[in-house]
């Protein structure tokens, strides 16, 4: 007899299941966004550099204007660039 | 009270003397102010993302402080500004969680979180040999976790 660990499916079944997007930083209790902290913050930027919109993200509004001004500042400070190809 | 951080580039053609001296004048010239020097964090010598002024590396620096009001700050910027040996400086007031957080990550709580994933490339650097049995220990023990609540609730769904 087959048991259920055995069954296997042709496709994954998890394609198609669009995951529910949420705002991680109050899932996590996030309060501050540090600019200093690069690596956290090319989560929210794409290759170019370009901030990622809340559509993608899923950030809240108030926390995607502190992402925001987070990757600003760094921007000022050369821990991140303005314009890149290739980021990462 | 309110709390400031400023961070700011030392140009890197200085030897290592003069950066810590340039970067001292400013926490002197702070602390003349009447503010509380809270932390000076020395993150090194960093590549910078784009060049300014032909430099593509600085010396960041970071200070916190404490002050009552917030008058000597245009003073302190047109030092920075005025100050050739300073690239770039950014100063910003620091909200409660700010505070909380830069006291957090000196106390270390906020680097032991991220350690636990990237505690294993760290210490693997300087001694490669040795470590190097202990980083792919939790890697196993984390993986039949995953497999055994992976297929689960597949079945479940099926069903």
């Amino acid at each position: 007899m087959a048991s259920k660990d055995d069954i296997k499916f042709l496709s994954n079944p998890k394609i198609g299941q669009n995951r529910k997007k949420y705002c991680r930083f109050r899932r996590f209790g996030i309060k501050y966004i540090d600019y200093k902290d690069t690596e956290f913050l090319t989560q929210f930027v794409n290759e170019q550099g370009k901030i990622l919109p809340r559509r993608i993200t899923g950030n809240s509004l108030k926390y995607q204007r502190k992402v925001s001004t987070a990757i600003k500042r760094a921007r000022h400070l050369a821990l991140l660039p303005y314009v890149t190809d290739l980021l990462k | 009270m309110k709390n400031y951080e400023v961070t700011f580039i030392v140009d890197p053609v200085l030897s290592g003397e003069e950066v810590k001296s340039t970067a001292q004048t400013y926490v002197d010239h702070l602390s003349k102010e009447g503010c509380s020097i809270v932390n000076v964090d020395e993150m090194g010598l960093r590549g910078l993302a784009y060049p300014i002024n032909k430099r593509t590396s600085g010396n960041y620096f970071c200070i916190e402080f404490q002050s009552e009001s917030g008058d000597f700050l245009e003073k302190m910027e047109l030092a920075f500004r005025r100050d050739e040996r300073i690239i770039r400086f950014l100063t910003v007031k620091l909200d409660k969680y700010g505070i909380k957080y830069n006291a957090d990550k000196r106390a270390g709580l906020i680097g032991k979180k991220k350690s636990r994933k990237e505690a294993t490339p760290v210490p693997a650097a300087p001694a490669p040999v040795a470590p190097a049995p202990v980083a792919p220990a939790p890697t196993p023990v984390a993986k039949p976790v995953e497999k055994v609540a992976a297929p689960a609730p597949v079945v479940e769904e099926e069903e």
